[in-house]
């Protein structure tokens, strides 16, 4: 039998706020453990949440990127249920009355088409502490930090209207691209910005009911979710096929042993006792307000996509990469900006400069090589000063912090000849030194002296140490072998 | 009415309460005429009142986001029943 | 000394008839005198207390100093207090040293108020008899074998016996009135968002509200000038011109009209209870007020519905208890879930541990519209009725509680007798009205509560008309025996 899969995704993603939803503790990244815990995020006794403007701005912000319907009354509720890093013993969630109501989200697929995905809702919470189970920890007990309790997310629940992995995954990657464009969160999937959890479940192709769905929980990487995704379809298959049913569970994918598992039942059983929060009081968003936060959106993936194709002449595919990334497109417009040429100044970015980062482990708005180094490097090829090849030497030293183009040029003597006598003289000097090829080529075929050439490049560049202009080059050494036919 | 002694069972797992087996009859016994007293609730007609009641239909103060609050990790956990490392320890969690 | 009001006190103090430091010493040798046979004080903050009345005494020498500076007061255990041990009378608490203050506590300590301890409750302030509490029972000073009523006796018995001259409390169905007619003295719980929650170890949180108890009115008047304040940390305090609660006290009560709600006064209602609030009643006639009978046809609904909205809460409120972050932990659990059950259920009482799994069952899967959803619902039926009286109204005034003190362990067994105890008092938490209790009589030697009801944020007319009463009557002069 045929199979489709039916799969939807409930994406958390942290809000890039200073302080926390309910506290003025600080959010940010990597501190020690329980530093950034305040009696608020510890859930000390008679301590009460003061809710954070900004949060909830940025989930209006997202509300409006993805054309969603903002609600003007929203509610946060306790979800009830006891763990160690949940200092209250309830999460403080929106459930009934969300902030963020229907919405869509486009996204592209490598045929070229575009399939809409439709938004259920996205809800403001706070998020958990970490709990550690590993390291120097005493004897059968575990570890809780809870820097992390009470950072805000929005939790994005899609409705179940992907059909494959990679619709899913485009899915998951088009989200990033607009929460990191309005700038609302950072995106860094390896520190948790961004966490997803899957709802999969299959039917008989054709089918229009769907099948029990199980949740994979916590995936923090596209790779990880591909897997998860993978896995569970095969799973689910089998098991039908075999027989079996799929019972409606929640699940762990560990991608470091790429086994997945059912929680336990025990811990399934829980009844969250959702109620409204009696300590919050119904947000309120005036249309001011939501008028305010739309003319201050940023320019959104998709419309900068188009732009980038129109304004630079790139391709659709081009301008897609560039623009998914809202630093990546700054980065990339800026160098445009001060080389003049769009074209290398994209080739370069997504390029050299993308594999050096990715190489390094840094982010775009961390890279040694600003866009004004780029932009100078590129100017110099543009005007033949150095080649393609001496470029890339030019663009490590910059990455070593070496200094500008210009200055890299002059100190490791990197300037191209381009002085056609001078290279005319070259080209002279090894035909002299090389009777032996020169009688060669002129005793090949049409075809096998094309190939030879590249043997006379080679020994030029070689002589001029690298720095012969090779279009020249090329040009003067074809005109010099015609000569002896 | 009556509460049944699974549902009890099911309550205090809930609660992360543990009753004991001698006081269960009783606390079974007791919960049930606090739910008789509650029962009375049904008989309310409050077509007229829909929702959840708050004294004051005022809206969500919201707070600008500054951090004010800093590192109080020693103060804290001079009063927490167990650290180390700067962590609150607990009996292992299983997943 | 002890006899002094408040009022009395701020003029002595700043007429330097006495120190701070001697009215200081003066309370704590009381406390230490006449606490073991009330057991209303579970800690005394002797030595802070002697330091902030020298540096009260230093204000006051100076002369600028506020209203309240050097007058020694206690503060309900459910008020966290910077350093000092804040245990809401429960054992999961008993060795919790907060390291901050509560909003309330704040307030006073910038006022130059001194603080002289803490007063026993019962445990989380679940209970109106003040039998709950961890560090056992608070004693009636008017007759020690009955209760103080709750779960603010400790701070009502604490006033009545003049171990202080005012203390701080905390209302969430009737926990300031109750215990304040029980014990024979005045106590107010302002309009819900009219007092800070911060720092205030919660119970229910859209029911509980702090208040003053004192003898007179006009000392609570004096108390709540201090306590009300608006707080940024409390989303549900309100933003509101808090009024000098003392300026309006002296208006005169004529022409005003007072509403009697005639469920109040229906089967249940002890006959000699019933007597002395229509005494009073007729008193404020006298005094030119005009009665008006009312209806509240929903007051039957209050109870039950208090008894689904505060557990409900209160199983939320209180899951914070867990042991991993401060309070009580079990010795030596086996595992994770083991530490959760035995700590909670070591560290709760039975009456803590009976409205976790209430509040639990209202809330669960298949009973929330049931309980939890319909019970909102009738609390908006009630307010509706508060709000149907107040067109036609100007006070609402009735009895406080059914009977007067109770004997220990008479309603032990059956929490629904305990319960009742607040029939007329949970209306108006419900509703987040203000209310407050004074003395109106005595009956078999224990003291009767009157009840006022005010409209949102009316606490200064409740002041006053409690206070014109207290002109012309002095059941808040009494004194029960063998304290002087």
């Amino acid at each position: 039998m045929n199979w489709e899969t039916v799969i939807g995704l409930e994406v958390h993603v942290q809000l890039a706020t200073k302080t926390k939803i309910f506290s003025a503790a600080s959010t940010s990244f990597g501190a020690e453990p329980n530093t950034q815990a305040c009696a608020i995020d510890l859930a000390m006794p008679g301590t009460l949440p003061a809710l954070n403007e900004q949060a909830v701005h940025y989930a209006i912000m997202f509300g409006l990127a993805i054309n969603a319907e903002i609600g003007k009354i929203s509610i946060f509720e306790r979800k009830n249920y006891f763990y160690p890093d949940l200092p209250k013993g309830y999460q403080t969630t929106q459930l009934e009355k969300p902030i963020v109501g229907r919405g869509e989200v486009a996204i592209q697929l490598a045929d070229g088409s575009t399939k809409s995905i439709r938004i259920h809702h996205a809800h403001l919470e706070e998020d958990a502490g970490k709990s550690i189970h590993e390291g120097d920890l005493p004897h059968g007990s575990s570890g809780v930090d809870l820097n992390r309790a009470g950072t805000p997310l929005i939790e994005i629940v899609s409705e179940p209207d992907m059909r494959n992995i990679e619709e899913a995954v485009a899915f998951a990657k088009k989200l990033h691209s607009i929460v990191t464009s309005i700038g609302i969160c950072d995106g860094k999937m390896s520190q948790g910005s961004m966490r997803f959890d899957v709802n999969v479940s299959v039917r008989p192709m054709g089918s229009t009911t769907l099948g029990t769905r199980t949740e994979t929980k916590n995936l923090n990487s596209y790779k990880f979710m591909e897997e998860a995704i993978e896995k569970e379809v095969e799973r689910q298959i089998d098991l039908i096929e075999d027989g079996g049913t799929v019972k409606q569970e929640t699940r762990l994918y560990n991608g470091e042993t790429k086994v997945s598992k059912a929680m336990r039942s025990k811990e399934e059983a829980n009844d969250y006792r959702y109620f409204p929060c009696p300590d919050l009081l119904p947000v309120i968003v005036s249309d001011d307000t939501i008028e305010k936060l739309r003319r201050a959106l940023p320019e959104l993936p998709d419309a900068r996509q188009a732009r980038f194709v129109e304004q630079y002449a790139l391709s659709k595919y081009d301008a897609g990469i560039l623009s998914s990334d809202a630093n990546t497109a700054n980065f990339f417009e800026s160098v445009a900006a001060n080389a003049s040429h769009p074209k290398m100044a994209a080739n370069w970015t997504m390029g050299e400069l993308s594999a050096a980062l990715n190489h390094a482990d840094l982010s775009i708005t961390e890279s040694p090589v600003s866009a004004e180094l780029l932009a100078g490097m590129i100017l110099r090829i543009a005007d033949n000063s150095i080649s393609g090849k001496m470029a890339k030497q030019v663009f490590e030293a910059m990455w070593q912090g070496e200094g500008n183009a210009d200055e890299i040029i002059e100190a490791k003597g990197l300037k191209q000849v381009s002085d056609n006598a001078a290279l005319e003289k070259m080209v002279s000097d090894v035909l002299e030194v090389n009777p032996a090829m020169v009688e060669d080529f002129i005793a090949s075929d049409e075809n096998k002296r094309k190939k030879k050439l590249g043997g006379f490049m080679g020994q030029i560049m070689k002589a001029s140490r690298g720095q012969a202009n090779p279009q020249q080059v090329n040009q003067i050494l074809l005109q010099k072998l015609n000569e002896l036919l | 009415m009556i509460i049944e002694r699974h549902e009890i069972e099911k309550l205090a797992t809930l609660s992360r309460l543990s009753i004991d087996e001698k006081t269960i009859t009783d606390v079974t016994e007791r919960l049930s005429s606090v739910l008789d007293l509650v029962a009375q609730l049904q008989s309310a007609d409050t077509v007229s009142a829909q929702g959840i009641f708050r004294p004051f239909q005022v809206a969500q103060r919201l707070r600008a986001d500054e951090v004010t609050e800093g590192n109080h990790r020693d103060e804290f956990q001079a009063i927490a029943p167990a650290t180390d490392n700067g962590l609150f320890i607990v009996p292992k969690m299983i997943d | 000394m002890h006899n002094y009001t408040i009022a009395e006190l701020v003029k002595g103090l700043q007429s330097k008839k006495f120190s701070s430091v001697e009215l200081t010493q003066h309370f704590l040798s009381r406390i230490n005198r006449f606490n073991g046979q009330y057991n209303a004080v579970i800690t005394v903050t002797a030595d802070q207390a002697l330091q902030a009345a020298y540096l009260a005494d230093q204000r006051l020498a100076f002369g600028s100093a506020p209203a309240l500076c050097g007058v020694p007061l206690l503060h309900k255990d459910i008020f966290c207090t910077k350093g000092v041990r804040t245990s809401c009378g429960s054992k999961m608490l008993d060795n919790f040293i907060p390291p901050y203050n509560a909003t309330v506590v704040e307030n006073f300590e910038q006022a130059g108020v001194v603080m002289l301890g803490k007063t026993n409750m019962d445990e989380f302030a679940m209970g109106s008899s003040n039998e709950t509490s961890f560090y056992g029972p608070v004693k009636n000073p008017w007759a020690t074998d009955c209760v103080p009523g709750g779960s603010s006796g400790g701070s009502a018995a604490a006033v009545a016996a003049r171990l202080a001259p005012g203390a701080t409390a905390t209302d969430t169905g009737g926990s300031i009135r109750q215990p304040a007619a029980l014990c024979g003295i005045s106590g107010l719980k302002p309009t819900y968002g009219r007092v800070s929650r911060w720092g205030m170890v919660a119970f229910a949180s859209s029911l509980d509200q702090a208040g003053p108890m004192a003898r007179t009115a006009e000392d609570c008047a004096l108390l709540l000038n201090c306590m009300a304040s608006f707080d940024d940390k409390d989303s549900t305090c309100v933003d509101l011109e808090i009024p000098d609660y003392s300026a309006s006290l002296n208006k005169p009560v004529k022409g005003l009209r007072i509403g009697v709600p005639k469920e109040y006064f229906s089967e249940g209602l002890h006959p000699g209870t019933e007597e002395a609030v229509r005494k009073a009643l007729a008193d404020l006639e006298a005094q030119g007020a005009e009665l008006v009978e009312i209806s509240l046809p929903n007051s039957n609904l209050s109870v039950p519905a208090y008894y689904v909205i505060a557990p409900a809460e209160a199983s939320a409120n209180l899951s914070r208890f867990d042991g991993v972050k401060y309070g009580y932990r079990c010795e030596n659990p086996k595992d994770l879930q083991d530490m959760y059950c035995r700590t909670r259920s070591e560290g709760f009482g039975e009456e803590v541990q009976r409205r976790i799994l209430i509040g639990t069952y209202c809330l669960s899967a298949g009973y929330y519209d049931a309980y939890y959803g319909k019970a909102q619902q009738v609390r908006q039926l009630i307010e509706q009725d508060f709000v149907q009286a107040f067109a036609k109204v100007d006070l609402i005034v009735g009895p406080t509680c059914p009977s007067p003190a109770f004997k220990f362990g008479s309603k032990g067994d059956d929490p629904v007798a305990m319960y009742l105890e607040d029939i007329y008092t949970i209306a108006t938490n419900l509703a987040g009205l203000p209310g407050m209790s004074v003395p109106c009589g005595m009956v078999e030697g224990k003291p009767v509560g009157l009840q006022i009801i005010g409209n949102y944020f009316d606490e200064a007319r409740m002041l006053n008309v409690a206070h014109q009463f207290q002109q012309v009557t002095d059941w808040h002069r009494l004194m029960p025996e063998g304290i002087s």
